[in-house]
């Protein structure tokens, strides 16, 4: 069945310009992908590789110094890039929501656990204050938190990190959202907690309906919880497709690398394997592809132009010359 | 990057601090004149600041009716030359500033460091100290110390240093406390260096730029209290000519309307203040930038 | 919450203690303070009588000992030129200066607040510029001359306003403005960095995230955050405008503790100005362990700390 998809990213270009305009570096560069409805998308990279800013671009929530230059975000087949700041304000929440990273400074310490639950509820919905209380409270409960009213009139700051973390998820879809960013939920939990933590988004996703974008740089919870992934280097997606098929047969030496680099238990004998060098300069990119100077496996064409997208497979591109036609 | 709607003002705005690049010029070239002018008062006065003739006083300044080429600043309530005594009000001003906040920065740098790096019991006692004296409003504690020591130029010096020190105390201390989690300290405990070469050689160079810019910005603060202490009149006494004293005597002419007794003397002392203040903000910024909470 | 209480009380209790002793050494500290202790054109015969009264020969320890008695006991000294005790003197004069400091920190705060916040808000815009002017001069000037300016323009030239003295709201506007504008000044530039720091927190940007509109977030989320510095601060500079104002309240002859600090040192009636010192200091003590007990109650992070 094909129905089209929900969220349609065409050659997104975000730019960072500096205050003289003498320095740009192109964080999103030319980045497309898709996501159809209640389905999982994994987003990896290394810090830098650019894709919080890519989450921010849909959302539109850039920093002053940041410009989308070209490009369209579909969702729901309606460009997002060409919405008022109105219109946007009203996706923001209610159709597309984000969860951040750290949730202790996600939350505001003045304001009570309820308050902030409530808050997206009354201005989206309209709804009064008990009915937005009450809904905040059956929120608590769908992230499993326990007595939820005694919760509710507390602080962040009594919280623990994990809990933290489940009342931002509990913010996210508290006015049921087509799609939910979350963007390195984990990192800042313990090992612990992080399991139980991926196993609230699936069944949250499950119950709602949800599509989930999920930004990482760790290829275990990609396993586990996507079902397709996208990876990111210096700005540009360089291998897209099912995990299976990626994580098998990955088709751009980058994520072979970065799947290589894993270590593995049970075997002694086996090296830890970094990828050598460092990510390029993102405000003055060399000719050819970005990856060339680190890639174990580059030819001459590498240094000179840039790949485009081939097809390695059904559903699946990498943007190598390897992969290209011989 | 400014909106067009902002960029006049904004121009206008690098204009007064005449940034060339970045460095504020006009208020550099006003200190350096203000400095030139206390060493060279002798030479640039037109008349003696102390000596009045009292057949001429209150004379408006020259572009006044009544004013007269010989005094272009006009005179005061003894018949003294407005203009002389506000040269030599700049080596009062320049003096006691320069001094107070010199002997301050020293004594508060080095206390600092002490304090900052030696920890335990020298550091409460030192820490106990700076709050007492920080508790006491800089003002009130000054007219006190006069008070009790009299009215000099010197013992100006020393009150306001005593008085102000407390202000580099803390920041320094501060500082220092960074510092000695810092690897190169580290190292150097771990060579074995004596407590005071560490103090000496590796802690205080890197405080220096944080006392410089607490420096300038202390000497605005230290010519508006000398000021107002002398115009209270415990601060430089007369008939030695401090920009302070002037407005003292002036807020006598004022309700007669004898204006320049009054404006003048404070136009010297915003100027130096301010250009103080915008050359201080630039250190500030250009030398340390976590010094910005400052 | 209590413990927090009681210790924040000990430590002003201990402030309190070294104030008194910081006094008590500087007073002593010319070797003579008899000559401070007593009036004016007193003969050797007065002098000895001070030294005997205040015990100046007995061990320090003593001396301070009878000091701190007589602070206990509210005997402050007494006057030489109005012969009456000098705490009845103070705590007449003080409604007086504390009427000025509010009518200056409410000026200080209605004008630095906004202005520092649509600063932040508008960065590097119009605002921001006539801002950071303001803000400069306002720190540069001294208060007193100001006043003595504003006397001139609008007592001297224009007749509007009453030079000096209390009783009207007239009297209150210049010598307000005068002292209050370095403080508007150090209102809004503390408003608008700290307004600055609190935009760019994680907070506001998840409160952006749900989609609040842009006015909610600065008004809810940002304004709350971004004030607690600022009223901690105004707290604190509530006193120290009171003790500030001592040149404004001369220059504007303003009959609050000020005016009786300068009384004190032009007539040389030393009892006042130790006495007015003492409690200026102590006064500031008291004032920042409220304001540090009320920053607690507003920022419930404090609040339940263990």
């Amino acid at each position: 069945m094909t129905t089209s998809p929900l969220l349609e990213i065409k050659d997104l270009a975000t730019h960072f310009v500096s205050a003289r305009g003498t320095r740009v570096v192109r964080a999103v560069n030319e980045v497309s992908l898709s996501l159809n409805a209640g389905e999982t998308l994994g987003i990896v990279g290394e810090s830098g590789s650019g894709k919080s800013t890519l989450a921010l671009s849909i959302l539109r929530l850039l920093p002053p110094a940041a410009r989308i230059v070209s490009g369209e975000i579909l969702f729901e087949g309606e460009d997002l890039l060409k919405k008022s700041d109105g219109e946007m304000r009203r996706i923001r929440g209610k159709r597309v929501a984000m969860i951040l990273q750290d949730p202790m400074a996600s939350l505001n310490p003045l304001f009570t656990i309820g308050d902030q639950i409530a808050e997206p509820i009354r201005v989206h919905d309209h709804a009064n204050r008990s009915r937005a209380w009450a809904k905040a409270l059956d929120l608590l409960k769908a992230v499993r938190i326990s007595a939820p009213q005694a919760r509710a009139r507390e602080y962040p700051h009594q919280m623990s990190g994990g809990m933290r973390q489940r009342i931002v998820g509990a913010i996210a879809i508290s006015c049921e959202p087509a799609l939910l960013i979350a963007d390195e939920p984990t990192t800042s939990l313990d090992v612990t907690i992080q399991a139980q933590y991926l196993n609230l988004l699936r069944e949250l996703q499950r119950t709602h309906g949800l599509a989930l974008i999920f930004i990482t740089h760790n290829l275990g919870i990609v396993a586990r919880m996507c079902d397709h992934v996208a990876v990111m280097y210096a700005g540009r997606i360089v291998e897209a497709g099912p995990v299976r098929r990626l994580f098998n047969a990955p088709a751009h030496p980058y994520t072979e690398a970065l799947l290589a680099s894993i270590p593995r238990l049970g075997d002694p004998h086996q090296r830890l394997t970094a990828i050598d060098g460092q990510p390029p300069d993102m405000a003055a990119p060399a000719p050819g592809c970005a990856f060339q100077p680190r890639c174990p496996r580059a030819i001459a064409r590498c240094r000179q132009d840039d790949p485009p997208g081939f097809v390695a497979g059904e559903a699946h591109t990498a943007r190598c010359w390897l992969q290209g036609p011989r | 990057m400014n909106g067009s709607r902002s960029a006049g003002l904004t121009l206008s705005w690098r204009f007064a601090a005449l940034r060339v690049g970045d460095f504020p010029v006009v208020p550099t070239a006003i200190i350096a004149a203000l400095v030139l002018t206390a060493i060279f008062a002798d030479f640039i006065a037109p008349y003696d600041p102390e000596v009045g003739v009292l057949g001429d006083r209150f004379r408006p300044p020259v572009w006044q009716a009544g004013g007269s080429e010989a005094h272009l600043l006009g005179t005061d309530h003894l018949g003294r030359d407005v203009l002389s005594r506000l040269i030599f009000g700049a080596r009062v001003s320049m003096v006691v500033g320069f001094t107070a906040v010199i002997f301050a920065g020293v004594l508060g740098t080095a206390l600092g460091i002490l304090s900052g790096y030696m920890g335990g019991w020298v550091d409460q006692v030192i820490m106990r100290l700076t709050d007492t004296w920080l508790a006491l409003p800089a003002l009130t504690f000054a007219i006190f110390l006069a008070a009790i020591l009299g009215p000099s130029q010197w013992n100006i010096v020393i009150i306001l240093a005593a008085v102000y020190w407390t202000r580099y105390a803390r920041v320094i201390r501060g500082e220092v406390l960074s510092l000695k989690e810092r690897d190169f300290v580290r190292l150097a405990i771990v060579a074995g260096f004596s407590k005071r070469t560490i103090m000496r050689q590796h802690i205080l160079p890197n405080v220096l730029n944080s006392a410089i810019v607490l420096g300038t910005l202390m000497l605005g603060v230290v010519i508006v209290t000398e000021a107002a202490l002398s115009f209270l009149g415990v601060g430089v006494p007369p008939p030695k000519p401090a920009w302070g004293l002037m407005l003292a005597d002036g807020k006598k002419g004022m309700m007669a309307g004898y204006w320049w007794l009054t404006v003048l003397p404070g136009c010297c002392i915003m100027l130096m203040v301010l250009s103080a203040n915008l050359l201080g903000d630039w250190l500030r910024v250009r030398l340390d930038p976590q010094l910005r909470q400052l | 919450m209590k413990r927090f209480v009681v210790r924040r009380l000990g430590y002003s209790l201990l402030s309190l203690f070294l104030l008194s002793v910081t006094i008590f050494f500087f007073v002593r500290i010319t070797g003579d303070p008899a000559v401070l202790l007593v009036e004016p054109g007193a003969s050797k015969a007065d002098l000895e009588a001070i030294r005997a009264q205040f015990g100046l020969d007995r061990p320090l320890v003593v001396q301070y000992w009878q000091f701190m008695a007589s602070l206990l006991r509210g005997d402050f000294g007494q006057s030489f030129y109005y012969r009456t005790p000098v705490l009845e003197l103070y705590l007449s004069r003080l409604p007086n200066s504390l009427l000025l400091a509010i009518a200056a920190m409410v000026f200080s705060l209605l004008i630095g607040i906004p202005t520092g916040i649509i600063a932040a808000v508008r960065v590097n815009g119009w605002w921001d510029s006539a801002g950071k002017i303001f803000a400069l001069l306002g720190l540069s000037l001294p208060s007193f001359w100001v006043g003595l300016v504003m006397i001139l323009f609008f007592s001297v030239y224009l007749g509007w306003l009453p030079s000096s003295g209390s009783g009207t709201p007239l009297h209150v506007i210049m010598p307000a403005f005068a002292l209050g504008w370095y403080f508007a000044a150090a209102h809004m530039r503390l408003t608008r960095s700290s307004m600055l720091e609190v935009l760019g927190t994680e907070y506001v940007k998840l409160a952006r995230l749900k989609g609040l509109p842009e006015a909610l977030v600065i008004a809810k989320h940002a304004f709350k955050n971004a004030l607690i510095p600022v009223l901690t601060l105004a707290g604190i500079n509530l006193v120290i405008m009171v003790n500030v104002a001592v040149v404004v309240e001369t220059v504007f002859a303003w009959p609050g503790i000020g005016r009786l600090l300068y009384e004190g040192i032009a007539f040389r009636d030393f009892p006042v100005v130790q006495a007015t010192v003492l409690l200026n200091g102590a006064m500031v003590v008291v004032t920042s362990l409220f304001v540090d007990i009320f920053y607690a109650v507003i920022d419930p992070r404090i609040r339940y700390e263990r």
